[in-house]
């Protein structure tokens, strides 16, 4: 009886909230993550071409970074509602809106990584017989994969925030709770969907890091100054 | 695909400007949130920001303090601060949203800014027997101008975003004009609602590039090196 009272008292944390609206709280996280991921996959997929076209010289430097940043700028409410005549109310109305802002971070991050290949690394490739795509996979890609990850880690953080937003066309994951508990004045709704966003963003991060530490043993070996530092002051869109 | 056009028939018509939930009055709205917050975060993380980088101490706070604002969801704290008693104050719960997510980008770019001052340049400033002061205001400050811009920018494009989704929240300022497009159905209303707040942050960062070129105190100089 004690538990039920929280709903009735309208407390911000309530147990018997979370017991009896799980599947709500389940649903909504699940459609966080899955906006979340298919946006990240789509940004890293559009973000590598762009990052490369960049490399090739000024001319194109100038443009894409400049582009980039400059959607970065434009808020987030407004740029989902610039995407409403292309897509109407969907899931990828949002994932558009989630994949251009991921752009910036991503773009400057992988540029920034390959532009850090030591010199003497492509020329050792070269000069082993190495061609334009072989040298890019296995050499310069793996080596710019420590600011490849903060990337992608910086961005993946950003994106789940971000998510929150499609609420305004009922594609939010977790803020869909959020701003349904504001307007039934439902407090630990929307404490609840608010935690469980910032969780998902640290388990995010944390399985990131998880993840780039395994595919980089060698950054762990040679004594130098962790490349995250570095690639984070680059990448912060000003 | 008439969107366009109908939005622009918005933005032409000349009640849509007018009144209460015209644009003028939102625009207004708006920019009293974000001028006022903006100040009083400079106020609150400039001091201290410039204050622990020339002592170099805090680092990880001011760097962690960033990540955190980026983890952190602005429309859950919108929601949440209005949900709270302090809602009673009308646009206050608003206004302390605003002021949270304009903090980190100040705070990490100033400290990062004067932490990244060449050592060797400040070396030299005390061996010329430089008091603490001079060198705070003839060296360090000069040098980790660029930086201190940089975060000034981050956080007014920040601010200019936060109240946009203020309106979500029932506040007021622009995005109110996209909420009740959202509202009554009405594409051409969020479109221009949209192309106002988009066309507000791209000019306020435009205007805060050329105020940061202008004001540089190492304008006109040699740069070392």
């Amino acid at each position: 009886m004690a538990q039920q009272d929280c709903l009735v008292a309208n407390d911000w944390v309530c147990a018997e909230y979370v017991r009896s609206r799980g599947q709500e709280l389940v649903d909504a996280t699940l459609q966080h993550v899955g906006i979340t991921v298919v946006s990240i996959a789509i940004g890293l997929a559009v973000a590598l071409p762009l990052a490369l076209l960049a490399r090739r010289g000024k001319a194109f430097a100038g443009p894409v970074l400049g582009l980039t940043t400059a959607l970065y700028s434009v808020p987030s409410l407004a740029m989902f509602s610039l995407l409403l005549p292309l897509f109407g109310l969907s899931a990828a109305l949002v994932v558009t809106g989630l994949v251009l802002y991921s752009l910036t971070i991503l773009v400057r991050n992988i540029l920034a990584g390959l532009e850090a290949v030591p010199e003497e690394a492509r020329e050792a490739a070269r000069g082993m017989g190495y061609g334009p795509g072989r040298l890019l996979w296995e050499v310069e890609l793996p080596l710019a994969l420590p600011a490849l990850f903060a990337g992608v880690r910086m961005a993946t953080v950003a994106t789940v925030a971000l998510t929150t937003v499609g609420a305004i066309v009922d594609y939010g994951g977790l803020g869909g709770l959020i701003m349904s508990g504001l307007r039934s004045d439902f407090k630990a709704q929307v404490l609840t969907a608010s935690v469980l966003c910032v969780l998902l963003a640290v388990t995010a991060d944390l399985l990131l890091l998880a993840v780039q530490r395994a595919l980089t043993p060698w950054t762990r070996i040679r004594s130098r100054r962790p490349s995250d530092t570095r690639a984070a002051k680059v990448v912060e869109p000003a | 695909m008439n969107a366009l056009p109908d939005a622009f028939v918005w933005l032409t018509t000349a009640t849509n400007w007018q009144g209460e939930k015209g644009v003028w009055h939102r625009l207004g709205e708006h920019l009293y949130f974000s001028g006022t917050c903006l100040a009083v975060a400079c106020l609150l993380a400039l001091p201290l920001a410039l204050w622990l980088g020339h002592m170099g101490k805090g680092g990880a706070l001011a760097v962690n303090i960033s990540n955190i604002g980026r983890a952190v969801p602005t429309l859950a704290v919108l929601v949440l601060l209005s949900l709270t008693p302090l809602s009673k104050y009308g646009d206050l719960p608003t206004l302390i949203a605003l002021v949270l997510f304009a903090v980190p980008p100040l705070l990490t770019n100033a400290y990062v800014g004067m932490r990244e001052v060449d050592r060797s340049v400040v070396e030299a400033a005390r061996g010329m027997g430089m008091s603490g002061r001079q060198l705070f205001l003839r060296v360090e400050l000069p040098l980790a101008y660029p930086l201190i811009m940089t975060g000034l920018r981050s956080a007014a494009v920040q601010v200019v975003a936060t109240a946009t989704l203020a309106a979500m929240a029932g506040e007021g300022g622009l995005g109110r004009i996209i909420t009740a497009g959202f509202n009554l159905q009405d594409t051409p209303q969020v479109v221009a609602g949209a192309v106002l707040v988009a066309a507000l942050a791209l000019l306020v960062e435009g205007v805060l590039v050329a105020l940061g070129r202008i004001l540089d105190p190492m304008r006109g100089r040699a740069l070392p090196g």
